[in-house]
């Protein structure tokens, strides 16, 4: 069981949440000339390290916020949470 | 090599069975290959055989980090299938049903593959009408598929609950009485039999540190017991693909994630079949030993770490015992996780890359066991032949940027949603 800091709930079981994927992707810029590629990177391609991963989790079952969670792939330990528009260091 | 039958069998018990010869060696690296396979699972074993048996290619090594059958092909749950509707997945995994029919007999070693039948469970008019579907494309491709209503099934599966006040009562359901499951272990060893018999060095215990890249081609790994040069390399580490794409500055469709598997104390034989969940993702089979062998849904997030969380089992299980009650009453004797590689689709990449000489097989999903003689053979071929086969086509790793995605359950970019 992982326990997830929610910034505005507190200490809550990742039964509360659900899982957004990777929080470092950018989608590209509204009003701009866009590849094919930028597409592909941003819908489709990703880092998927081991180690240190910052992700999305919606905290459905809770404030129903989406907050930021830096979280090691292969231990699972959650280093730091951030809320959505919060800058992560 | 030592030919297996009833009759060594005899012979070497007159010796107490201390004179059989070992099933493969355990050689240093040589300095060069022909071809290097990253990855002792089923896919690279199965690789390296057809690379030496169909295109004659023997200066071959296979280097493992672990051991080999370790990962994926030691932790599924042994189902074999081709239940597809796309042209691309239906015609591939076929042409897999065959090389898994003559298995034991091609390889001299007995996969045990039972033929036993799958059934997916439908629980609404709907959901007949899509499997009603699915089977005619799959019957078009010469599949055999057969669509069971609700009494057809209940004398195939009479264990599942036909009681009247179910949240999701069985109207029916989609069989592929052709598919079924094998010993997963006798596979990887069957394979890493024949390759090393037929000059492949497999090689464990040897980690990937680095490649090394020379004008856009590949010309060697370096590895943790030592460089080894190699005119071709082909990455077969399905649940570690991003791993070594970071070594080579790729950024793959590809997320790792999790799945778990279990299975629970052995019972007698009470199920026939492979049964399928269709109102939530659970499966379920019955091992020779008895055990019942289930799994369902990933855990839900990137993970490398090949250990699952109590609370997606619980669900997955919950399913199960609303598809079959009678299994809140046994224990359950172990289970254990496997990390996928989860391609974006929800079906795998075997393909060219950039780099002239690198070949890419990834992107399996939970699929992948029962590619494994159709994944092998095809990549044999795009590395042998250095352009892919008609049957892997479809699965370009450019198809994102195309958009010729093969959207098998239309899960878009969420595959780990289901």
């Amino acid at each position: 069981m992982l326990y997830i800091f929610c910034p505005h709930c507190g200490s809550r079981s990742q039964n509360e949440f659900v899982y957004g994927g990777d929080a470092t992707v950018k989608r590209p810029e509204l009003n701009k000339e866009i590849s094919d590629q930028d597409w592909d990177n941003f819908v489709y391609l990703r880092k998927s390290p081991r180690g240190k991963h910052l992700e999305l989790w919606h905290h459905i079952s809770g404030c129903r916020q989406w907050i930021k969670v830096e979280r090691d792939t292969s231990t699972h330990e959650i280093f730091k949470t951030y809320k959505a528009d919060e800058l992560t260091e | 090599m030592q030919k297996y039958s009833v009759f060594s069998l005899i012979k070497n018990a007159f010796s107490d069975h201390q004179n059989w010869e070992v099933a493969w060696k355990d050689p240093t690296p040589k300095k060069e290959y022909d071809v290097i396979i990253i990855g002792g699972g089923g896919h690279g074993l199965a690789t390296a055989y057809y690379l030496a048996k169909e295109h004659n290619i023997t200066n071959v090594a296979i280097i493992e980090k672990g051991w080999i059958g370790g990962g994926n092909v030691g932790r599924n749950t042994t189902i074999i299938r081709s239940n597809y509707m796309h042209d691309d997945n239906a015609l591939f995994s076929e042409f897999g049903m065959d090389l898994w029919r003559k298995m034991s007999q091609d390889l001299n070693y007995n996969v045990m593959f039972s033929p036993r039948g799958i059934i997916n469970l439908a629980h609404s008019d709907a959901q007949m009408n899509a499997y009603s579907r699915r089977g005619n494309s799959m019957r078009l491709n010469g599949i055999d598929a057969v669509l069971l209503n609700r009494e057809e099934v209940q004398k195939r599966i009479p264990m599942a609950d036909f009681s009247d006040n179910v949240r999701f009562p069985i109207f029916g359901g989609l069989m592929q009485p052709s598919a079924g499951t094998a010993r997963h272990d006798a596979v990887a060893w069957g394979y890493a039999r024949q390759a090393d018999s037929m000059g492949v060095d497999i090689i464990q215990n040897c980690e990937v540190t680095g490649f090394d890249v020379t004008n856009g081609k590949i010309v060697g790994v370096r590895t943790s017991r030592g460089d080894i040069k190699a005119k071709k390399v082909g990455l077969c580490v399905a649940g570690s693909t991003n791993i070594l794409a970071e070594m080579l500055n790729m950024t793959l469709p590809i997320e790792t994630h999790l799945l778990q598997a279990c299975v629970s104390e052995p019972v007698k034989p009470l199920l026939d079949h492979v049964v399928t969940f269709g109102a939530g993702h659970f499966y379920c089979s019955q091992s020779d030993k008895g055990e019942m062998v289930m799994g369902g849904d990933l855990d839900g997030y990137n993970s490398y770490s090949q250990r699952g969380n109590l609370p997606t089992l619980q669900h997955v299980l919950t399913e199960g015992i609303a598809m079959f009650p009678f299994l809140s009453k046994l224990k359950m004797l172990r289970t254990w996780g496997g990390i996928m590689d989860m391609s974006m689709d929800g079906s795998p990449i075997i393909d060219k890359t950039h780099i002239d000489g690198l070949y890419l097989n990834c992107g399996w999903c939970y699929g992948g066991f029962k590619a494994t003689p159709a994944s092998g053979w095809t990549f044999a071929h795009t590395i042998a032949q250095d352009r892919v086969h008609e049957l892997n086509a479809g699965y370009s790793l450019n198809r994102f940027n195309t958009g010729d995605l093969i959207d098998e359950k239309g899960l878009g970019t969420k595959t780990w949603i289901s």
